[in-house]
């Protein structure tokens, strides 16, 4: 294992500090806790926004507490959910009195930590609703679907409609219906190593590469022979498709990278992704290609597609 | 059995020592089907537990097992945590106030401690998860005259056979058929959990004369 860091123990604490000393006059970090919060939260009458998760998905999720995103991002040790305790005073912090939305990936450790943490402020009086994203179309049943870098396009929608005094019913609501129109799946090409255990997650030869993985490089639906990107663009694409209708239709595209691929490599996945939505006849209104919820240092990446309508395209600007 | 107040906490502390001991086998369970982070989550879940409770003194043992599920809930985080930080909660409160447990309250706080899980992982028997070893172990303290050694081997027996099931929860359900084959972490932590308590038993036993 070859990382810039100290020790394996705190790297949690470290990352913290170094982003708050990235950006002060933006975030500021909860006493003793790993919460991230933006640096005027709480902010009277707008509904505050929570999401979180295992760390090591940098710039996911405290990278995006800001204007227009995020009101707090509860960070876990890597690759593990955080506590109960930790999401509980997020959602204190960030309560303008109008209650907070919880955006949740389908991990079972993120999904029952939250939970709990909603029920301990629903006892507190605090109106909470949550969202879960379930994204990932490697996994055939919806209901199991993870979470995975179309989790973003929630962020930022949300966040978008929160800024403008929407209520928390309204924006739980416009949440949920980017959650079911967005649709992901990954391609990896090397395994991230979770510094905890100092070894790779999976193990893939010279020339393989995983069709399907999760965020924590779970495995994929195939295992093959490592192709051209263009022959792994069209396969991404063609599985993607099976889920959604986009002809004649107003899309967001995302070309994410998993944490070790360059963003060389991301344009020319993107110019053969692009291509074909094209024939299909989609209208690609925004498209994102960079690092947005990466694995550590996994290499691929993953290629999402969120159907838009006018509410969804107005949010997203 | 005997459990006391005093036993119920070498019990806690017994555990936490051989999560300890046994952090990279679990973790290395976990790698094969999950994602390599439960001997970590657990062994650091359980020091916490340790620095929390060595030093004090209770009257129940409810009140020491809540300090334990306080602790795992705000410690342990993953799937492990609030499934074990649940199941501690609910039976401490059938512990509470009582500063030796019957062999029937001790199946009852199992119970209680079963039905946490249950409905908080939304997980039943079978799915190649922890309840795969709590239930059978709940089985056999129901019987009555319950004998630690017994309910330990009861665990052991059913965390074996959780290598034969396809997982239906967590991250192993994501492997569908190819999770068979390999044990359940959760499964073989809370088989460390049922083996520790024949360790406090017995030492308990010895204190006592
Ligand atoms: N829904 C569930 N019901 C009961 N037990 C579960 C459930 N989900 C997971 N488990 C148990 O938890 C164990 C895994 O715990 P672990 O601490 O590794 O969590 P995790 O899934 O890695 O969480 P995270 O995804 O947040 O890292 C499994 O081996 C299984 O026994
Ligand atoms: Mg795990």
């Amino acid at each position: 294992m070859k990382k810039l860091i100290n020790q394996t123990d705190d790297i949690l604490d470290e990352m913290l500090e170094g982003m708050v000393a990235a950006h002060p006059n933006e975030i500021k970090r909860l006493a003793e806790t790993n919460v991230i919060v933006r640096s005027n939260a709480p902010i009277k009458g707008k509904v505050g926004l929570v999401s979180g998760g295992g760390s090591g998905h940098e710039p996911a999720h405290a990278g995006y507490v800001g204007h227009k995103l995020l009101d707090a991002a509860v960070c876990g040790e890597v690759f593990t959910s955080p506590t109960p305790d930790q999401v509980y005073e997020a959602i204190k912090a960030v309560d303008g009195g109008v209650g907070v939305l919880l955006i949740v990936k389908n991990y079972s450790g993120d999904v029952m930590n939250f939970d709990m943490a909603a029920d301990m402020a629903k006892d507190e009086g605090i109106k909470v609703e949550q969202v879960i994203i379930r994204d990932d179309v490697a996994i055939a049943n919806p209901e199991d679907r993870r979470g995975v870098a179309g989790t973003i396009f929630v962020h930022k929608i949300a966040g978008a409609a929160a800024e403008s005094g929407k209520s928390l019913k309204d924006i739980a609501e416009l949440a949920q219906k980017t959650a079911d129109n967005v649709f992901s799946m990954g391609v990896s090409l090397s395994p991230s190593i979770v510094p905890a255990s100092g070894k790779p997650g999976f193990e893939l030869k010279e020339d393989e590469m995983e069709i399907g993985t999760g965020i924590h490089g779970e495995q994929g639906i195939e295992r093959k022979t490592l192709k051209p990107a263009d022959e792994i663009a069209e396969e991404l694409v063609q599985n993607l498709l099976k889920h959604m209708d986009i002809k004649n239709s107003r899309i967001a595209l995302m070309i994410n990278g998993q944490g070790s691929t360059p963003l060389m490599e991301l344009y020319i996945m993107n110019r053969k992704v692009s291509e074909l939505l094209n024939e299909k006849q989609a209208e690609i209104k925004k498209t994102f290609v960079g690092e947005y919820m990466t694995s550590i240092e996994m290499a691929g990446c993953s290629v999402s597609i969120l159907k838009l309508d006018d509410e969804l395209e107005y949010f997203l600007h | 059995m005997n459990l006391t107040t005093e036993t119920a906490k070498q019990w806690l502390l017994a555990a936490g020592r051989d999560m300890q001991e046994n952090k990279g086998y679990l973790s290395e369970l976990d790698q094969a089907i999950g994602d390599g982070d439960h001997g970590h989550n657990m062994a650091r879940g359980f020091a916490e537990v340790e620095k929390k409770i060595a030093s004090k003194t209770y009257d129940d043992v409810g009140g020491v097992v809540k300090d334990a599920s306080m602790t795992i809930i705000s410690k342990v985080g993953g799937a492990a945590g609030p499934l074990y930080g649940t199941a501690f909660l609910k039976a401490s409160g059938v512990w509470k106030g009582k500063a030796e447990v019957s062999d029937e309250e001790f199946a009852e706080g199992l119970k209680a401690a079963i039905d946490g899980i249950a409905q908080r992982g939304k997980s039943e028997q079978g799915q190649k998860t922890m309840l795969d070893v709590w239930i059978p172990v709940l089985q056999e303290a129901e019987k009555g005259n319950i004998e630690a050694e017994q309910l330990a081997q009861t665990a052991k027996e059913a965390m074996e056979k959780t290598e034969g099931i396809e997982a239906k929860k967590g991250r192993a359900a994501y492997l569908g058929e190819r999770s068979i084959g390999h044990l359940d972490p959760g499964a073989y932590s809370s088989y460390l959990l049922f083996e520790a308590l024949v360790e406090a038993i017995e030492a308990g036993g010895e204190a006592n004369g």
